[in-house]
């Protein structure tokens, strides 16, 4: 009896699940279709879902008509190089704050998440005119440095709390085995954190990728990333959904592959601390 | 050579006083067991010595030597953890040899010492496994391993069986009684357990608060307890404590008698319902209810007395332990 409803809870929480997932996923799928098809079957009414003339002209346009290669390495450039000035400070700060903590340790971990709070439009202009009077406009040094400070606080935060989970005592041990700082680091600290600070880099190339609101915002035409690419498909070009389409999927494959194949460290990393 | 002096040695954390300034000197080569109730100060005096927390005031000599600023590698000592503290992405052998290798001693004596001391400890079966596939048994042995290597002037131990099963635990009270036997090394041992300090220790001090309340051998403290604290914390199961006319007839403000120096009978002094007996088979504990409130009772062997039985009781009136209203032995 009690297996007979445990099997059944579990069948549907499982299709449950799938259900979820489809629906979380759908839009992306139409999107990757759509890219396939001609600008007449994307807008078809009824829709067509598998039953149209499968055709690549699309992404041939979108390579015809803008510098792909281009966007593509400023995205490559904006997200690994914010997410490396991230860690080369978060890792000497959270370190002090999970093992040298002083009495407000906790509210400054408070406070640089409550940065996040605050809608990002809020300080649009003055960083708009201070990137305009140092000539960061449209330049990647510019977007790296704008991108860093948005995502410090929650690398800090993960390095925290990955960096609270390694015993203090294991220090100890080490300090009273003859390591000095340095050693202490090198050899003991860093080995145990690896894993949390793969999925921190993980997570915030992703977040520095997809970020639309500072790169559509900051940038012009030079070190405009793969967001700002998809973004002019959009409005000016009026309904060219499936061309947009095709812009979308191949500014979105390259992180989505590189999400498939790490999600085991992400998912770990995301829930680390939370669950043991 | 493991001579340890601390002359003054206080710590303060913030305004608060954790140990105020006390004096304690152990002589090299012995066992040393601080013992004292959770929040005592025990671990802090400990790691005061392993130099992992600074002392707020007063000096610390290592065979002579000023060592209060030294760094914790300098002072020459091995310290084993509660809980292990191996690092878990080496294998066995790297543990143990890791200080050795912070000392940059020669790879071929760093493997000597490594064989030598995995003999010592029987772990050469697991040597290259990582911490993580190991019993608790077997990580203490590692511990106790990398300690062992550095050949240290002193080992301490900070409570380092509380993590192990009661039958794994006195096997390895032996074990490290043993290698103090072999290694002759001056030994600090850190627990709240008072039959691991009776059992294993050359030298018992008893903190209480961060004070010395007495510092002697095991069966030194046992029959001459300096007060009521000390009395009441050596000794299983516990000393009955008496006020009142029973204390008047002894000419003190309070009276104690040990378990073991009551008597149980058909006749006798004090009578009392027994609310639990434990039957051990080797020995009896009663926990009796009297006018007095509950008297612990431990008899030899066998005694058929149960739960709402009514028992007499006689002290041996030659154990009495007396103490005046401060609670200092008379």
């Amino acid at each position: 009896m009690a297996r007979a409803s445990t099997t059944q809870r579990k069948a549907v929480v499982t299709v449950c699940a799938w259900a979820v997932g489809l629906v979380i996923f759908f839009p992306i799928l139409w999107t990757i279709l759509t890219s396939f098809k001609s600008e007449v079957d994307a807008i078809a009414i009824p829709p067509k879902f598998l039953n149209f003339n499968w055709t690549l002209d699309n992404y041939h346009d979108v390579q015809e008509r803008s510098r792909y290669f281009l966007h593509f390495m400023n995205s490559v450039i904006i997200s690994l190089g914010s997410t490396i000035l991230a860690l080369i400070i978060a890792i000497p700060a959270a370190w002090s704050m999970a093992f040298v903590p002083g009495r407000r340790t906790k509210d400054i971990l408070m406070w640089m998440l409550s940065t996040k709070m605050l809608p990002a439009v809020g300080v649009l202009v003055p960083i708009y005119l201070i990137f305009r009077d140092f000539g960061l406009l449209d330049t990647r040094t510019g977007l790296i440095i704008v991108l860093t400070m948005m995502n410090l606080p929650i690398v800090v935060w993960m390095l925290y709390t990955y960096f609270k989970e390694i015993p203090g005592e294991i220090l100890e041990a080490a300090r009273m085995d003859g390591a000095t700082l340095s050693k202490e680091i090198i050899y003991i600290l860093t080995p145990m954190a690896v894993p949390g600070i793969a999925s921190t880099l993980l997570l915030n190339v992703i977040l520095s990728w997809n970020e639309a609101f500072w790169t559509l915002n900051l940038t012009a035409a030079n070190s405009a990333p793969l967001s700002a690419f998809i973004a002019s498909y959009s409005s000016p070009e009026g309904l060219f959904y499936a061309k947009l389409s095709a812009a979308s999927t191949m500014a979105i494959a390259p992180i989505l592959i590189l999400g498939w194949f790490s999600q085991k460290q992400l998912v770990r990393g995301l829930t680390f601390g939370a669950v043991k | 050579m493991g001579q340890i002096e601390l002359k003054g040695v206080a710590k303060r954390f913030g305004d608060a006083e954790v140990i105020p300034p006390l004096d304690l000197k152990i002589e090299d080569g012995e066992f040393v067991v601080f013992v004292g109730p959770s929040g005592c100060g025990k671990s802090t005096l400990l790691r005061l010595i392993a130099g992992l927390e600074d002392v707020s005031g007063g000096k610390i000599e290592i065979d002579g030597r000023d060592a209060t600023a030294e760094r914790p590698a300098q002072r020459g000592l091995a310290m084993v953890f509660q809980s292990y503290a191996l690092y878990p992405h080496m294998s066995v052998r790297k543990n143990i040899a890791f200080p050795l290798k912070m000392a940059k001693v020669p790879q071929a004596e760093i493997d000597a010492k490594v064989n030598n001391a995995a003999e010592i400890l029987n772990l050469a079966s697991y040597i290259d496994r990582r911490p993580g596939q190991l019993s608790g048994g077997q990580r203490q042995r590692v511990a106790i391993g990398r300690a062992i290597v550095r050949n240290p002037q002193a080992f301490l131990f900070d409570e380092p069986l509380s993590n192990l099963d009661a039958a794994l635990r006195v096997n390895m009270r032996l074990e490290i009684t043993e290698l103090h036997n072999t290694l002759k090394t001056t030994m600090i041992y850190v627990t709240h357990d008072q039959v691991e300090a009776m059992t294993m220790a050359d030298k018992i001090v008893v903190l209480q608060a961060g004070k010395i309340e007495q510092v002697g051998s095991p069966l030194d403290l046992y029959n001459h307890p300096k007060n009521r604290f000390v009395a009441g914390f050596i000794g299983s199961p516990k000393m009955n404590f008496m006020t009142g006319a029973e204390a008047a007839k002894h000419d003190a403000h309070e009276i104690g008698f040990r378990p073991e120096h009551i008597a149980v009978g058909e006749t006798g002094d004090w009578k009392g319902k027994v609310t639990v007996s434990e039957h051990l088979g080797s020995d009896t504990f009663l926990h009796v209810d009297t006018e007095f409130g509950i008297i612990n009772v431990r008899a030899n062997g066998n005694v058929d007395v149960h739960h709402g039985d009514t028992i007499w009781m006689t002290p041996d009136r030659s154990k009495v332990h007396r103490f005046d209203a401060a609670g200092n032995t008379l």
